[in-house]
């Protein structure tokens, strides 16, 4: 396959996955490259957001390796990806619509206050907590937030993407992974979490993406993994096949020609 | 969707403003029947009809904050008035017939309401069996070994140490008559109040209650925070059936039977939502008055007891469908 002189920042190897009899993934390789978009295509139930979660910890692979800078990692809750600096925005968002802004970026890695409050009564700092929070925003130059004491569920489908977005950047500091971050949303949305993911990129930290939206994955993508009946199909880029070409290997009407790749 | 952003309709905004303050209905529902009572008997305002209902209010008020903690986590809690009678009796029983020293009785009372707490939270959080259940069946296992110690029978505050009923002291304050149990109470509400709004792990209560998968993969371990919900509500059960003794002056073993549904009505009318991740104390400290005031009130208004559990029973429905008309917000 691919001859390459620089090291995966995360490699999979062989992950296999099982939910009693069915078969989530079947033997999956994954290499993602520093600073690098990779974009995870499949079509429903070929595996894309079993994949993820087993590099995340959210599940537990059967079988399979998983290397992180080439050191061999296990991770058995998602704890451990994130102590890692592996950071992941689910497509359930994983938030809290109950709870605002600054408390969903920092939960379960609350800041206490300095001295006695904070260590003897634990007491939040809740203006750090809120700097920091709208720090990491408008980093990724979102600005249509503007108040992180807003709770979360006053917020549109994008601006809430966006914040998911904002918290990995803020503490991935291997990786982040992205499922289907643009899928209910519309147009202008969606164009304010690519920009995100480009801001992401451009700081050098690799970002894998899950998506069915196929122009969004060409647009932003630097390769392409696609996920077949819970395989690798192949890999490409967006300059190599077109579209088109990448959903015909996708839904099995065209094999990739491993030779080629 | 959209149309709604430009021209909030006044039902729309009130129906925003009580979504960020869920403490805004019941208090305005407390000041209402505040007024209404008075206005049928203007005894109701007067100190002495005002310190019966903090006196009154105590113990129930007690157990709701428990209780609001664990509806917090979308639970339920049961067992909260016979966890409280087990702590209670033990207590009494050790510093009347084997001599305990109160405080060390106290402190008893005090692990075993935290045991019944490690009970519940343990098979709720371990075993992921539902809260309803779980608390239904410890109910009758609390129960059924508080008989077994007591063989049914009441002890007495003369055959206890005084410090067992302390809690009863009287303390004037401004013409109030209050007592060590109202001014213990008020601390556990300002703990509890201070841990929720202030503390890492209030957040996680909430977010555990509102989102708990969302709580699980920001990488809060849920069980651990379920069952620390249930060990701190025991801590407090057994805070309370010390004021129980103090209330009561004795303690019984039928001291509260109905304290469940009374501190759920209270949890409710206070807004919290029995979905979990909404609501507070600040709340459950006012529908535990506005529940008792209707009993003063409506005794004092000349009307007989099944009044006050009809008005009680409507409003709890009148509060829960309250609290799903304000849920809709979400944008």
């Amino acid at each position: 396959m691919t001859v390459t002189t620089k090291q995966p920042v995360l490699s999979a190897k062989g992950i296999r996955k099982t939910f009693g009899r069915v078969v989530g993934l079947d033997g999956v390789d994954l290499d993602v490259f520093p600073g690098e978009v990779l974009a995870i295509i499949g079509d429903n139930g070929a595996g894309k957001s079993t994949l993820i979660q087993c590099l995340t910890g959210a599940l537990v692979p059967d079988e399979g390796t998983l290397e992180l800078d080439g050191k061999r990692v296990s991770f058995r809750r998602p704890q451990d990806a994130k102590d890692m600096g592996i950071e992941t925005v689910y497509q359930s968002l994983a938030m809290s619509p109950a709870l605002d802004i600054a408390s969903n970026m920092f939960l379960g890695r609350e800041i206490r206050k300095a001295g006695p409050l904070g260590s003897v009564l634990r007491m939040l700092d809740r203006k750090a907590m809120r700097e920091k929070s709208m720090a990491a925003v408008q980093q990724l130059g979102i600005r249509t937030i503007q108040n992180p004491g807003q709770r979360v569920e006053t917020l549109s489908g994008g601006q809430r993407q966006a914040i998911a977005v904002a918290r990995a950047a803020a503490f991935g500091s291997k990786l982040v992974l992205l499922d289907e971050p643009t899928a209910a949303l519309g147009v202008r949305e969606s164009g304010l979490v690519l920009d995100a993911i480009r801001a992401l990129r451009d700081r050098g930290l690799p970002v894998i993406l899950i998506s069915h939206n196929m122009p969004h994955v060409w647009e932003i993508a630097d390769r392409i993994h696609i996920q077949r009946l819970g395989r690798r199909a192949g890999v490409i880029t967006p300059s190599s096949h077109d579209m088109t070409e990448g959903v015909a290997i996708m839904t099995g009407a065209k094999t990739l020609d491993t030779g080629k790749e | 969707m959209t149309s709604t952003k430009k021209a909030a309709s006044p039902a729309l905004r009130a129906q925003h403003f009580l979504h960020e303050n869920p403490w805004v209905s019941p208090l305005v529902l407390l000041v209402l029947s505040v007024a209404v009572f008075t206005l049928l008997n203007p005894a109701f305002a007067q100190p002495r009809a005002i310190s019966l209902l903090l006196q009154q209010t105590a113990v129930v008020a007690a157990l709701a904050v428990g209780q609001t903690l664990i509806i917090l986590t979308g639970g339920i809690d049961l067992s909260v008035g016979a966890a409280a009678i087990l702590g209670c009796m033990s207590s009494a029983l050790l510093a009347s017939q084997h001599g305990l020293p109160a405080p060390a009785a106290i402190a008893v009372g005090i692990l075993i309401g935290a045991l019944c707490g490690l009970l519940n939270g343990a098979l709720v959080s371990r075993l992921k069996l539902p809260p309803f259940i779980v608390t239904l069946g410890t109910l009758s296992v609390f129960t059924a070994i508080t008989l077994m110690l007591t063989g049914g029978s009441t002890v007495q505050g003369r055959d206890m140490p005084e410090a067992m009923t302390a809690a009863g002291t009287r303390i004037p304050f401004l013409g109030l008559d209050l007592n060590v149990g109202i001014l213990v109470v008020g601390l556990v509400y300002l703990a509890v109040g201070f841990a929720l709004g202030f503390t890492a792990w209030g957040r996680r209560v909430y977010a555990v209650g509102d989102a708990p998968e969302a709580a699980r993969l920001a990488g809060i371990s849920v069980s651990r925070v379920l069952l620390s919900v249930y060990i701190v509500a025991g801590i407090i059960y057994g805070i309370a059936a010390w004021v129980l003794i103090g209330r009561a002056g004795a303690a019984s073993p039928n001291g509260i039977v109905d304290a469940n549904l009374a501190s759920i009505t209270a949890v409710v009318i206070g807004g919290t939502s029995l979905f979990g991740g909404r609501g507070g104390v600040v709340g459950t400290v006012l529908g535990a008055l506005i529940v008792q005031s209707f009993a003063i009130g409506l005794t004092l208004a000349g009307l007989d007891d099944e009044y006050r559990v009809l008005a009680v029973g409507i409003l709890v429905i009148a509060a829960v469908a309250a609290d799903q008309w304000i849920r809709k917000v979400r944008t």
